[in-house]
């Protein structure tokens, strides 16, 4: 569904990634491991067009993304939650919702795409009058995700969906995306919380510095000794 | 040990919103106190109360013997408060030293003294190697070592943490737990707000739980983890069944 071959891009001509090449198929679960700086978030950045490829090309059902600008490229079908909220703080809740179906495709599920999320956090619908801005850091993280499902996006791509949630809330969370993975949405998941993540996609990749190190199956990497002294703490 | 904070009855409404209700706490000198709680239920809210960001409706905060209700945040910080940010704020533009140096300039009106206190809190969050880097460039986890470097640098007797932990991976969640647990080791007195519960269950002797702007509970770790009303509102059955390794 989408590849990415031999993508780098840079951040004012420090590399963030170099010739990082995964895909994720139709329906699959996907995640993106490694340490704080290796190059995560950038490459959700590098599909949604918000960082400029220096190499490589990203395709998208065979369409070529590298010239297309970030809104067109939502519009294909691709949400992007991104790390630490980035919510419009003097919108109200229900606003900041609405904004993330303006895509004429999602626009006409409007309605039903808004229950779908308030059904998901209670909080969202209890909260859906307030300004954003106003709301704790946690319930901003909901409205963030909510937002991103707001698209009813192919490929939902969720960058550490659960910062900063209590556990009770990050169980639901990840119970959700399972629930909306499993209704036939592909999902490319970046996620701290390393063993969560493992238990939610089929297949991860591992970056360092950079670059893929390591490439397998959920069960594989869970049992790989290096990912086990690197990123689970065991 | 005295009590280095004691929160009484402190109360916060933001318009119909009661944020915080009627809050009652205190830590010993040298203690480590988690704040724990769902989202949204007040625990940001009372560290700004304590630190003059606002003032609270009713209550009071005494720190080291001293009332803090009333004083700006500057004064608090003076007292020997300090806090860090759960967004990261530093001064983006500003090299990680100057940003640091900022906190310094507290005690230390010479920019030679500064720096050096600088330097030490730098080199104690290891965060040696980024010392001129701008912190608009910082990974996240930097950042949230930029902030304990910075809030360090005020020399503070009682420290607030605010998420300090959130978006590290397991195996830097151990680091940050050894860099609290040294913190504690040099005396310091510390308030920690986190989700992590393998961290909270580390560092913290005492917890208190915070819902819906209300004190639900407050005991030992284990206590609150075999809390009915906690694994309710906040820990959900996933971890009452596997408390010893779950990681959230």
């Amino acid at each position: 569904m989408i590849e990415l071959n031999g993508v780098s891009a840079s951040y004012s001509r420090v590399p963030a990634i170099r010739e990082v090449t995964i895909n994720v198929g139709e329906g699959e679960a996907v995640g993106l491991l490694g340490a704080n700086g290796a190059g995560k978030s950038t490459t959700l950045r590098a599909i949604s067009g918000l960082v400029k490829l220096t190499a490589g090309s990203v395709t998208f059902l065979g369409q070529d993304l590298a010239t297309l600008p970030p809104h067109r490229i939502t519009e294909l079908g691709i949400a992007h939650v991104p790390e630490g909220r980035q919510v419009f703080p003097e919108m109200t809740v229900n606003e900041n919702l609405e904004i993330g179906s303006y895509a004429p495709r999602a626009r006409a599920e409007r309605a039903r795409s808004l229950e779908f999320v308030y059904g998901i956090f209670p909080r969202l619908a209890e909260r859906r009058k307030q300004l954003a801005g106003t709301m704790s850091g946690g319930e901003q993280q909901m409205l963030a995700v909510g937002r991103g499902m707001m698209l009813k996006p192919r490929l939902l791509m969720l960058d550490e969906p659960s910062l900063g949630l209590a556990p009770v809330m990050t169980d639901a969370t990840f119970q959700k995306i399972q629930e909306i993975h499993s209704m036939g949405t592909a999902v490319l998941l970046v996620e701290q919380n390393v063993n969560r993540a493992l238990t939610l996609v089929q297949r991860a990749y591992v970056l360092e510095s950079g670059r893929v190190i390591m490439h397998g199956t959920s069960a594989e990497l869970a049992n790989n000794k290096q990912v086990q002294a690197a990123y689970l703490g065991i | 040990m005295a009590d280095a904070l004691v929160v009484k009855d402190l109360c916060k409404r933001f318009g119909g919103l009661r944020a915080v209700q009627d809050v009652s706490f205190s830590v010993r000198e040298n203690e480590t106190l988690a704040l724990i709680g769902p989202n949204g239920a007040g625990k940001t809210t009372a560290f700004n109360l304590i630190m003059g960001f606002h003032r609270p409706d009713a209550g009071s905060v005494c720190a080291f013997g001293r009332e803090m209700v009333g004083r700006r945040p500057h004064e608090v910080c003076a007292h020997g408060l300090a806090r860090t940010f759960q967004v990261a704020k530093p001064f983006g533009g500003m090299t990680v030293l100057d940003n640091v140096m900022t906190g310094a300039f507290l005690r230390d009106r010479s920019p030679e003294a500064a720096r050096e206190k600088a330097h030490e809190a730098i080199d104690f969050v290891g965060l040696s190697s980024r010392t001129n880097t701008a912190a608009r460039d910082l990974t996240t986890i930097d950042q949230r070592r930029l902030e304990m470097a910075r809030a360090l640098a005020t020399q503070p007797r009682l420290l607030l943490l605010d998420e300090v932990m959130a978006g590290l991976n397991p195996a830097e969640v151990d680091q940050a737990v050894a860099l609290v647990d040294k913190l504690s080791s040099r005396g310091l007195t510390i308030v920690i707000v986190e989700h992590l519960m393998r961290a909270i269950m580390a560092v913290a002797k005492h917890i208190v739980v915070l819902d819906h702007g209300q004190k639900i509970a407050e005991g030992s770790p284990k206590e609150i983890v075999e809390n009915p009303e906690v694994i309710r509102a906040y820990l959900g059955s996933g971890y009452a069944q596997a408390p010893a390794g779950a990681a959230s």
